[in-house]
């Protein structure tokens, strides 16, 4: 027997991490009902970002609909993007139980 | 000559080596790097140290005797951003936001030049007033909030959170809170408290300062690279700027009623630059601002030239202000 599962989509965040508390209240307010986050490290368009001198990186992901993904993007590129080292990237996948999430 | 025997003996001494050490082994591609939970555990053992003992300090001590030396505190941690930040646009030609960050810096204060710079009169048993560090979360708050709001008054564009965030940033930063905590559980526990815990706070200070400096000079060296990108007349800022501050400072010094070690200590601290609570509001509050520049200037340079160079002739400045207005 097949488990039911509904398409999402998966946005993933990645910013230095002095950003977290005001990502978490965008995503909140973009109305993303819940959220991962762990520690990372990388190196990209801004630099090695990897000691906690620095600030070190978040990484955020988070399960929401269609619109909610597109008003984090939006919220991102407006407030972040500039001058930050930030990431996003959206995926479709596939959940069980996926009221919990929409 | 007594500057030369001093500049001598601080060269050796091991908080020094210890931070030369970290920045050569890592220039040369070794791995020194402490863990993250380890830098943390210490930077907070240290701060806490400092305000521990220095409310042990003021409990035995007149009230009266921090008015004045908190005011010129406070006129320093406001003056010094003011010209900084003329200085970087006028003469270096920076723009608003690097202005402002590098000028908030500048007028903040290193937590760890300050200790430094009391182990340095402690290691030639010169007295110092145990109120100072309630100077240094003084002079932390309103350089950088004067700082940033030149910025911004500049043209700088601000982040998302802004002025308010980044005084959050600094005023519930670990430092300040740290050092203000720990002098209020010196004054409430006074000597006989603080005995209990003299073995841990005291006696170990040193040890772990050298663990700390180590990584220092870790990380200033992995940040080197940047200086290219800072450039001469930066650098040229980066070690003109303590001079003249601390050359201010130990004018102020008698005047406001500190002892020689005092004023040497107070010296310091408006010759030193900070680089753990003023980027972290500077990056939230001037996001256009550019770390490379404030932490090449203030890590690699500032600090450097301070804990070598700087505390024997602060020393000195101290010493001779002293002799001229004491």
């Amino acid at each position: 027997m097949a488990i039911h599962t509904v398409p999402v989509q998966r946005v993933t965040i990645v910013a230095e991490s002095l950003l977290e508390e005001r990502l978490l209240k965008d995503l909140e307010a973009a109305g993303a009902r819940g959220y991962t986050l762990t520690a990372a490290r990388g190196a990209g368009a801004r630099g090695v970002r990897s000691s906690e001198w620095e600030g070190g990186n978040v990484r955020i992901e988070t399960l929401v609909s269609d619109a909610v993904a597109q008003r984090l993007l939006e919220r991102l590129a407006e407030a972040y993007f500039p001058h930050y080292a930030v990431v996003a990237w959206v995926e479709t996948v596939e959940v069980v139980r996926g009221d919990r999430y929409v | 000559m007594e500057f030369g025997a001093a500049l001598a003996a601080n060269l050796t001494s091991p908080p020094v080596l210890a931070f030369a050490l970290g920045f050569l082994a890592t220039a040369l591609g070794a791995e020194l790097k402490l863990h993250e939970a380890l830098y943390d555990a210490l930077s907070v053992y240290l701060l806490l140290a400092i305000g521990l003992k220095g409310g042990v300090a003021i409990s035995v001590a007149e009230a009266g005797a921090l008015l004045w030396p908190a005011l010129a505190a406070l006129a320093l941690g406001t003056a010094i951003p003011l010209w900084c930040y003329a200085v970087l646009r006028r003469l270096l030609r920076l723009g608003a936001a690097d202005s402002g960050a590098l000028a908030a810096h500048y007028g903040s204060v290193s937590a760890v030049t300050f200790v430094a710079a009391l182990q340095f009169l402690a290691a030639r048993g010169v007295p110092a007033e145990g109120f100072l560090p309630a100077l240094v979360a003084l002079l932390e708050v309103p350089a950088i909030v004067v700082a940033i709001a030149l910025a911004r008054a500049g043209g700088a564009a601000g982040g998302g959170g802004g002025l308010r965030e980044a005084l959050h940033e600094v005023v519930f930063g670990r430092s300040v809170v740290l050092l203000v905590g720990g002098l209020a559980i010196g004054v409430l526990t006074g000597e006989r408290g603080y005995a209990a815990v003299k073995p841990l706070f005291s006696d170990l200070f040193l040890g772990a300062l050298v663990l700390f400096l180590l990584e220092l000079g870790v990380v200033a060296a992995r940040r080197r690279g940047d200086l290219r990108r800072a450039g001469a007349p930066l650098v040229a800022f980066a070690v003109i700027a303590p001079i003249v501050h601390a050359a201010l400072a130990s004018l102020l010094g008698p005047l406001v009623g500190l002892s020689p070690g005092g004023t040497m200590v107070f010296a310091t601290l408006a010759a030193s630059a900070s680089y753990i609570a003023a980027p972290a509001a500077v990056r939230l509050a001037l996001p256009e601002a550019s770390p490379s520049l404030y932490l090449a200037s203030s890590l690699v340079v500032t600090f450097p030239f301070n804990l070598a160079l700087g505390l024997p002739l602060y020393d000195a400045f101290a010493r001779l202000a002293h002799r001229l207005l004491g």
